[in-house]
């Protein structure tokens, strides 16, 4: 009598419900890594001022990235803001200030070590050509970074997209929660629930993997 | 007089271009077999061959009587009869000197640590690196190093041992403190297969020489009439290339 | 912020202090074991392993910790393999922290000549001698950052054991803020605790990374 718990994925819309429920993630990833591109660039150079005050809080914005669990920052700011400041914002706003918090500084760093890393002889050898400072950066400075910057970038934007899953958490009505509805209405069918979290993990694979592969790609060309 | 090594019709091919088109040769125990020819014409890689960093495609290679080409097990066993030194020496960078030479005698032969540590420092002092015995390889001049290499080969007591290009990384001033030790082990009867552009040196310790062009054997014979009487118009533009001219090619200028 | 509030909880936080850190370094330990494994097998080009050992680490790498969690807690025992939550924290840890030390082991690995296996060859070192002698010492101490900048990273996803009901920091803070409501206090405490926790094992890091700089091997290519 038994049916295999992989067919409640096609009953009714459920697929369609799970991959509802992914784009509400997707999003969160996407309006994430476009600010965190823009804060990002504006870190970097901010690291890279000779104030010291703004690389001391740049710093400090680092290290905090780096010690904290995001879940613990996104219960901060869902939870913790509420109470501090009466700010009621929701689980979806939460996350995107969390995960740009944790982009800026992420890309910001990314984007200093490939200027940084880019030997002062490169400048100066185009500058004996005769090259102005404009046409240094447009075609010696600039190509050299993006290709140092672009692999480590695409990699960070695969991680945003595996941490967005967090946000299940903070009461988001994301894949796993849906995942988590279907499995309850179909509770007579005890595999469903192998089956609903084996595509809801195919599904995050078959979207990082292939950024990843090209990450690796660019990596591998561009050494 | 026994034979120590016996290249048989060696072929090795990378990606579809032939390196090694059929090269033979034998070596008899105590002898010096120097290898020239212009580079990419297959000399490292004939050397690679015979200690086994590369497999050879056809063809085969003997040590004495054992057959050690085509084997893929068991390698290490004959390596610890084959000592090879590189261009780059290539010591170990994380250990002193002595834990360089140490590393071989006492993992791969399990000798005793103390004996061979004795055997090291006497055979330091012949290279003259008295007291570098506990120096990191990165504080040593390219020369020093070198003989560091060589030293942590001979301490294995190879039967055979092949020496690639091993003054092509170093600056002139430091190449005859490394060949001087080489041409010392020559007339203590080691048997050698030697690769180098050092043409001079190469007169001095051969008693072979094998010219290779285009992975074959283009000329071989006793190094006077290699050096001097060049059979071949290839052998004679590659000597040309060099400039060389043997001591005895200047003495007869001097005399005219 | 209400101090008595806080003294009187601490030994709530330290408990779950307790059970972070236990599990952090069980997970560090045995990806530290299964990144070497996988990374050896795909240096050596060891025949199927090579290959179970790429698919592997690309599955753990692109897909989130959360809903591995999630798969191996509530998924896998609906066909039959039923594990504890501490396994499943274990488990899940190591599938993610293993590829991730693997990438660091290979990435340290490739960065060792490959003269030097040759030298340890040609000296008669058999394969396993070669390695522990001469490559492994040599990968690691280029690996270190991005080992230790992986134990940083697996400690705080720790933080997500909180949906297998283990009373880690997350739980613990998770607990009190439901049922006493005093949100800021109890974020506060749990961000002091993840950074107690994480400063030392930063400050050990920056510690062997000096000394492994300061005994650097030096360049050994020919210039």
């Amino acid at each position: 009598m038994q049916v295999s718990g992989i067919s409640v994925l096609f009953k009714g819309i459920n697929f369609q419900r799970l991959l509802g429920g992914l784009w509400v993630t997707m999003r969160i990833a996407l309006i994430t890594i476009g600010l965190s591109v823009v804060f990002g660039l504006l870190f970097g150079l901010l690291m890279l001022s000779k104030n010291k005050v703004a690389r001391a809080f740049c710093r400090l914005w680092l290290e905090i990235v780096r010690f904290m669990p995001q879940l613990v920052l996104l219960y901060v700011v869902y939870f913790g803001f509420a109470r501090l400041f009466g700010w009621d914002l929701s689980g979806e706003s939460s996350a995107v200030i969390v995960f740009t918090f944790w982009g800026t500084a992420e890309l910001g760093d990314l984007i200093r070590g490939a200027l940084t890393s880019i030997p002062a002889h490169q400048r100066e050898s185009a500058a004996a050509l005769g090259l102005t400072s404009r046409q240094i950066y447009r075609y010696i400075l600039i190509p050299q970074t993006v290709r140092r910057l672009l692999p480590q970038a695409i990699n960070l934007s695969t991680r945003i997209i595996k941490t967005t899953a967090l946000v299940k958490m903070i009461n988001v009505t994301e894949v796993l929660k849906v995942g988590q509805q279907i499995i309850g209405q179909f509770y007579r069918q005890p595999d469903a629930a192998f089956w609903v979290y084996f595509t809801i993990f195919l599904l995050y694979f078959l979207i990082c993997w292939p950024i990843s592969l090209l990450a690796g790609k660019l990596e591998k060309r561009w050494a | 007089m026994q034979t120590m090594l016996k290249v048989e019709n060696v072929v090795k091919s990378f990606d579809g271009t032939g390196v090694l088109k059929g090269v033979s040769f034998t070596l008899d125990e105590g002898k010096v077999i120097v290898i020239v020819g212009p580079s990419g014409c297959g000399k490292s890689t004939l050397l690679r061959c015979i200690n086994g960093l590369e497999q050879v495609d056809s063809g085969k290679i003997y040590l004495k009587d054992e057959l050690i080409s085509g084997r893929t097990r068991d390698m290490h066993l004959v390596r610890q009869k084959v000592g090879m030194v590189f261009q780059s020496y290539d010591l170990f960078p994380h250990m002193n000197v002595m834990q360089n030479l140490l590393l071989g005698p006492t993992k791969a032969l399990r000798k005793n640590g103390e004996e061979v540590r004795r055997e090291a420092l006497a055979m330091l002092r012949r290279v003259g690196l008295e007291g570098k015995e506990n120096a990191l390889p990165r504080t040593l001049s390219g020369g020093q190093k070198q003989r560091v290499a060589l030293v942590r080969a001979m301490l294995m007591h190879p039967e055979l041992l092949l020496l690639d290009e091993i003054t092509a990384a170093l600056d002139p001033e430091m190449v005859s403190e490394v060949l001087n030790v080489v041409i010392d082990l020559a007339r203590d009867g080691m048997t050698m297969a030697i690769v180098t552009h050092e043409m001079r040196f190469a007169e001095a310790v051969a008693d072979q020489v094998l010219f290779l062009e285009d992975g074959m054997a283009a000329e071989s014979g006793p190094p006077e009439q290699f050096f001097h009487h060049p059979q071949t118009e290839r052998a004679r533009r590659f000597l040309r290339s060099f400039s060389y001219e043997s001591k005895n090619s200047r003495k007869e200028k001097q005399d005219e | 912020m209400d101090w008595s509030f806080i003294g009187q909880h601490i030994p709530d936080y330290l408990s779950g202090a307790g059970v972070t850190l236990r599990f952090g370094l069980y997970g560090v330990g045995c990806s530290l074991l299964v990144g070497l494994i996988c990374c050896l097998c795909r240096y050596f080009r060891v025949p199927v392993f090579t290959w179970l050992a790429r698919l592997y680490t690309e599955l753990a790498r692109n897909t989130p910790l959360l809903v591995q969690l999630f798969f191996l807690y509530a998924g896998l025992p609906r066909v039959g393999v039923k594990l504890s939550a501490d396994a499943c924290a274990v488990i899940g840890l190591t599938f993610l922290g293993g590829a991730y030390m693997a990438e660091a082991f290979r990435s340290g690995l490739e960065s060792v000549d490959q003269t030097q296996k040759e030298a340890g060859e040609c000296i008669g070192l058999t394969r396993g001698q070669n390695i522990r002698y001469v490559l492994l010492p040599q990968a690691l101490a280029t690996a270190v950052p991005a080992i230790f900048a992986n134990v940083i990273f697996l400690i705080k996803e720790t933080s997500m054991f909180s949906v297998l009901a283990m009373m880690d920091l997350m739980n613990v803070a998770d607990t009190l803020r439901t049922s006493g409501g005093r949100t800021v206090e109890v974020l506060f405490m749990l961000a002091a605790a993840y950074l107690l926790i994480l400063m030392p094992v930063s400050l050990i890091a920056y510690w062997v990374e000096r000394r492994l700089r300061y005994a650097g091997f030096g360049d050994q290519r020919p210039v």
